[in-house]
């Protein structure tokens, strides 16, 4: 079974709702919209205090080509448009909206048939997912029709589906691979068909035998409707097995340049809720105004997988799995290796939300640091095959130069050193610090 | 014995042969020095700490024996007094510069008061590693207050001179005056950019507003009882119009001040603070002592 060649660990997999059915979330009271959602400018707003929105109208456009639309999740009255804190208590330029029932677009299909023909062309494809504001949903939230536009010179000859959810805990690509599997594969077929590919696969570990199953299942159904080939491949449990580097690697054996992109060996690396979402923005006209989000948690007493309405609360997404447990220690956005705790449950749900998790005492305690005894543990591990312990040394003596020689923006941010480390070093926290300041310096330089 | 004779006769040639090309070597590649910049090397604190920033002492006296008009290059370290004697040697007329001293610009003590409340109260607890540079990347801060001070001591680390520490009650930085030599290194190390240099005053007297805080004066107050609320009060009862209000903080000129202290008196949060004069009552909030 494939795997990609270096490093890697197994965190304990704790994928308590994998069998929990996605949920529709009620609507929140207030929904806060934050303009910047995705990697790059943030949206503009277009709309002002006291405007009547209704669900799927265009609030903010993209502010630049790397950018992504926003548009209005629920309906109501836009009460404000300021800096609202977001998870980290870092005030992000939002819109506001006051809920007043569920009107939506009359434009939107919102019938549950599955839509399969699509005689749109490669650009048009590319227009409407712009449009509809998709970024990919695995967590990087990169707008998506930037990476379906390669650059010129380029071109992709592989797509490859991310279905591998390799961190622990979160479950909502498993539910979405196992419920709207036509709906996933659809959306496959729009990406390769904007991509002109020849070939796609969809990469899934295999501790989800049934959604490997099922998508074989409707692969087979419907290969004829389909432009080109798809395989399913299985994938060995390792984590960070869903890095778009480490996914390449796995599936085709390619190795990505360092500082490279995917585009450069001729691949283009797409989640599966981003799948979902092309769906639904080419065939249905409904643009990314809801996604889901697994709630979980040891402590939690009914882990669950929702499906959310962009800006909802987070607070309110406890509340429905049965509320903050008492001795609460921590509550993660994300997945527990790359996830962030969060100051302010307040926040909303955004894009890029794929789960929540809730740490009780015991797995939230970060034991104290030691010193470290050069085991080289960390380096075994990284699966870009840095020297993790070098690397925060030389940002906590701040050696830039050395750093750099040493490729710390390879960095992947994937915690495996972290992890791993007997001597409880924070590597991560330091090596990521360094690689801000390295990247930094790097523009300076380039833009010289 | 004759191999005794050969040894010692190709080692002479040998040596003979490397000198002479030694000194054409020599000859070609010498490099003239000023020999005043040892001097005035020697004359500098030797700190190195680049405050003027060149990269070191040596660095610095390049630039000073080189350049015509020293009037831009100063070592804050030295001071004056370093300057003169330097500018004197050189025969060239001496940079004046007001001495200045580090201040810290957050008084939000996050120590528990008798009554069992907070000046600045946590929300939260930060336990990623020990710099303010990683938990300012990571979030807004432990408190509510999202400009001011982390306690994790970045400062502390790069003071060369142990002129600042963090008060373990407070959580804050003291910065000790005699110690300080305005290297100005706290002040790049802080990511929250709290730390200033202002002039140290005459006596060592000085007033300004501890609180860098740009939020409105409600969010304000609801993080920190000595937060700057933009109200705007010391404004109007500043005669000699020292003060600004700009994005709901107040800031002193220490050029235009005069030490009248009217402001501290006005000020509803005890934001505003005086150092370095004689003490009439106790006004001063427990994180400042170190510099009075």
């Amino acid at each position: 079974m494939k795997t990609f060649p270096r490093g890697g660990i197994h965190p304990p997999s704790n994928k308590l709702s994998a069998g929990e059915p996605i949920k529709v979330l009620p609507l929140p009271a207030s929904a806060v919209i934050p303009l910047s959602q995705h990697l790059g400018a943030p949206a503009v707003a277009q709309v002002a205090k006291g405007d009547k929105v209704v669900v799927g109208q265009l609030i903010a456009s993209a502010g630049g080509f790397v950018s992504a639309n926003v548009h209005s999740p629920v309906s109501g009255t836009v009460t404000a448009v300021e800096p609202v804190a977001n998870g980290s208590g870092v005030k992000v330029m939002s819109v506001v909206i006051a809920v007043e029932g569920d009107e939506w677009l009359p434009t939107i299909d919102r019938s549950p048939n599955l839509v399969t023909d699509c005689r749109l062309e490669p650009s048009e494809i590319v227009a409407k997912i712009a449009e509809a504001g998709i970024v990919g949903m695995g967590g990087a939230t990169f707008p998506t029709q930037v990476k379906l536009s390669p650059p010129p010179g380029k071109k992709a000859e592989v797509l490859i589906i991310n279905g591998v959810e390799c961190e622990p805990y979160l479950t909502s690509d498993h539910r979405i691979m196992l419920e709207h599997t036509s709906q996933v594969i659809v959306g496959v077929g729009l990406i390769a068909r904007a991509l002109g590919v020849e070939k796609t696969y969809i990469g899934v570990e295999n501790n989800k035998p049934d959604a490997i199953e099922q998508l074989r299942k409707v692969v087979a159904e419907m290969v004829r409707a389909l432009p080109h080939h798809i395989e399913v491949v299985p994938l060995k449990v390792r984590y960070p097995q869903g890095g778009e580097k480490q996914l390449i690697a796995a599936i085709t054996g390619r190795a990505v340049p360092s500082m490279g992109l995917p585009i450069d060996v001729g691949c283009v690396v797409q989640n599966v809720g981003t799948a979902l979402a092309v769906y639904e923005a080419v065939q249905k006209n409904k643009p990314l105004i809801e996604r889901v989000v697994t709630l979980t948690g040891k402590d939690i007493p009914a882990p669950s997988n929702f499906l959310t309405r962009i800006g909802t609360p987070v607070s309110d997404l406890i509340k429905a799995a049965g509320g903050l447990p008492v001795d609460t220690q921590k509550v993660i956005g994300g997945g527990p290796m790359m996830g962030r705790a969060m100051s302010n449950i307040d926040a909303p749900v955004t894009k890029g939300t794929s789960g929540i998790l809730v740490v009780g005492p015991k797995e939230a305690s970060r034991c104290a640091e030691t010193a470290c005894i050069k085991c080289g543990k960390c380096v075994t591990v990284c699966p870009m095959a840095l020297e993790p312990y070098l690397l925060s040394r030389l940002t906590q003596k701040q050696l830039w130069s050395e750093a750099e020689a040493g490729a710390i923006f390879d960095c992947i941010e994937c915690g495996s050193c972290a992890y791993t480390c007997p001597a409880r070093v924070p590597l991560l926290d330091w090596i990521r610090l360094g690689k801000t300041e390295v990247n930094k310096i790097i523009r300076t330089r380039l833009s010289c | 014995m004759m191999t005794l004779v050969y040894t010692v006769a190709a080692l002479v040639v040998l040596g003979v042969v490397l000198a002479v090309v030694l000194y054409f070597v020599a000859q070609r590649f010498r490099v003239v020095e000023d020999p005043r910049i040892d001097q005035v090397e020697s004359l500098l604190p030797g700190a190195n700490c680049g405050a003027c920033g060149y990269p070191g002492c040596r660095g610095m006296a390049e630039a000073l024996v080189s350049d015509e008009d020293i009037s831009a290059l100063y070592c804050p370290v030295g001071g004056t007094a370093t300057m003169k004697p330097i500018a004197e040697f050189l025969g060239k007329a001496a940079p004046e510069r007001e001495p200045e001293v580090a201040v810290v610009r957050c008084a939000g003590s996050c120590a528990l008061k008798p009554d069992g409340t907070t000046v600045r109260p946590r929300h939260s607890h930060y336990d990623g590693a020990p710099s303010c540079a990683i938990e300012s990347a990571t979030y807004a801060g432990d408190t509510g207050c999202s400009f001011g001070c982390l306690g994790k001591g970045d400062c502390v680390v790069v003071c060369a001179f142990d002129a600042i520490h963090i008060n373990p009650q407070t959580g804050l930085p003291e910065v000790i005056d005699e110690k300080c030599t305005s290297c100005g290194k706290c002040v790049k190390a802080c990511p929250k950019m709290i730390i200033e240099l202002r002039r140290r005053g005459p006596k060592g007297r000085r007033v300004f507003v501890s609180c860098i805080n740009k939020d409105k004066g409600a969010v304000t107050r609801k993080a920190c009882e000595v937060g700057c609320i933009g109200c705007g009060k010391c404004v109007k009862v500043c005669e000699f119009e020292a003060i600004t209000l700009e994005n709901n903080l107040a800031y002193i000129d220490p050029v235009k001040c005069r030490l009248c202290r009217k402001c501290v008196a006005e000020c509803p949060q005890n934001s505003i603070i005086e150092v370095g004069f004689p003490t009439k009552k106790p006004t001063q909030s427990v994180s400042q002592e170190g510099l009075s």
